[in-house]
């Protein structure tokens, strides 16, 4: 970390090469900035979030820009769009076979709630087949409101006990 | 130039009589001719792009219950459109029709949709399953009796159903659905949920006590 006073940073000459932290710390800056997204892009959601991962809003700059369509390589799902009943197992066996640790973004109206969609093909949330994480407003939302999202998430991953839950797994 | 075409079908097939219509040229057609006069619509008049299969539900007990509309467009003759329509057979659960997909391949998915959504059986289809809702659904959506909001279910997937214990459920209306009457200006107020305040507890659900009163 770059900080204006040099006497808070890391110096090699006083500390020697050794680091001491918490493993919470250390486990969870790794997580929070290499947060591989996996795009469940089902309806118009997904065009802004194409929008967030080009040059204009860049999701880059907070380490999710390589979005994995292998679940096994992702680590946070972006349900971007209308879950229909019909694709919704899908997306729970897409999420079973995503490794842990992972988190779910629901996107938009459609994926928080059902949307304006209450009719009897779209699922009313993607919580009722997935735990969510965060929830995004909008209609789509723009795409400064996924990035919050993802800061959310990432100050919500910082707070949690990683060390013991790998020690207990 | 449309008007030619039902004309000369008027003559062609004598049981074929005019049908109301708003815009293009339309006609009825007993369903025993029907096979017949779309062929001869296509290979004499050149309609050659099938745009649309559809179905008219025209109430429980209604008979004919059922009826297929077809929508024929030239691509060579500039304007020509007209909508070919027959009252079905079979009964009010099995209505049935006859399959035009020798006439035009692209009739193959209009027909899986139309049998998907209203229930109506193509005879001769080579492979009518459903397109839209997955196999196994038990209900056919558009039909009149069937409401917006759907008829509770299982999951197409079961493993998936017993993992989240989730099922397919009638979705909450929460007063609506969303009619904007013709004439009303705001609709943000037509829109039923507006009226629906529970989220602001301002209003509680019937089954809750408000967490607090708002200060207007």
């Amino acid at each position: 970390m770059v900080t204006a006073n040099s006497d808070l940073g890391y110096n090699t000459k006083v500390e020697g090469g050794v680091i001491v932290s918490q493993a919470d710390a250390v486990i969870n800056w790794i997580r929070t900035n290499s947060m591989w997204p996996m795009p469940m892009g089902l309806a118009c959601c997904a065009i802004e979030l194409m929008a967030v991962g080009g040059a204009r809003f860049d999701i880059a700059r907070f380490g999710a820009e390589v979005m994995r369509f292998s679940p096994r390589q992702a680590d946070c799902m972006i349900v971007a769009g209308t879950v229909t009943y019909k694709m919704a197992p899908q997306v729970r066996r897409i999420y079973d076979q995503m490794a842990a640790p992972k988190w779910v973004i629901a996107m938009g109206a459609c994926a928080s709630s059902g949307g304006m969609y209450r009719s009897y093909a779209t699922l009313q949330g993607v919580d009722r087949i997935v735990p969510v994480d965060v929830y995004v407003s909008g209609c789509p939302p723009r795409p400064e409101a996924l990035l919050d999202a993802l800061i959310k998430l990432q100050s919500k991953v910082k707070r949690e006990p990683s060390a013991s839950r790998l020690l207990s797994a | 130039m449309s008007a030619d075409a039902v004309i000369a079908l008027k003559a062609k097939f004598p049981q074929a009589t005019d049908r109301a219509s708003a815009d293009h040229p339309a006609v009825n057609v007993p369903l025993a001719d029907l096979v017949a006069a779309l062929r001869y619509l296509r290979d004499e008049w050149a309609f050659d792009l099938l745009m649309d299969v559809t179905a008219i539900d025209w109430a429980e007990g209604a008979s004919p219950r059922f009826t297929v509309v077809y929508h024929l467009l030239s691509s060579t003759r500039a304007g020509s459109y007209v909508r070919v329509a027959a009252p079905c057979a079979g009964t009010e659960a099995k209505p049935t029709a006859p399959s035009v997909v020798d006439v035009w391949p692209g009739a193959n998915w209009h027909e899986r949709e139309c049998y998907d959504l209203m229930g109506v059986t193509f005879e001769g289809h080579p492979d009518l399953r459903r397109i839209l809702m997955w196999d196994g659904y038990p209900y056919h959506p558009l039909r009149k009796e069937f409401p917006l909001a759907g008829i509770e279910t299982d999951l197409p997937v079961a493993d998936i159903a017993e993992a989240t214990g989730t099922r397919v459920i009638a979705a909450p209306m929460a007063g609506g659905p969303f009619v904007a009457s013709p004439g009303e200006v705001n609709l943000t107020e037509a829109e039923p949920r507006a009226k629906d305040e529970s989220w602001a507890d301002r209003t509680a659900r019937p089954d809750q006590t408000p967490l607090r009163q708002m200060k207007d």
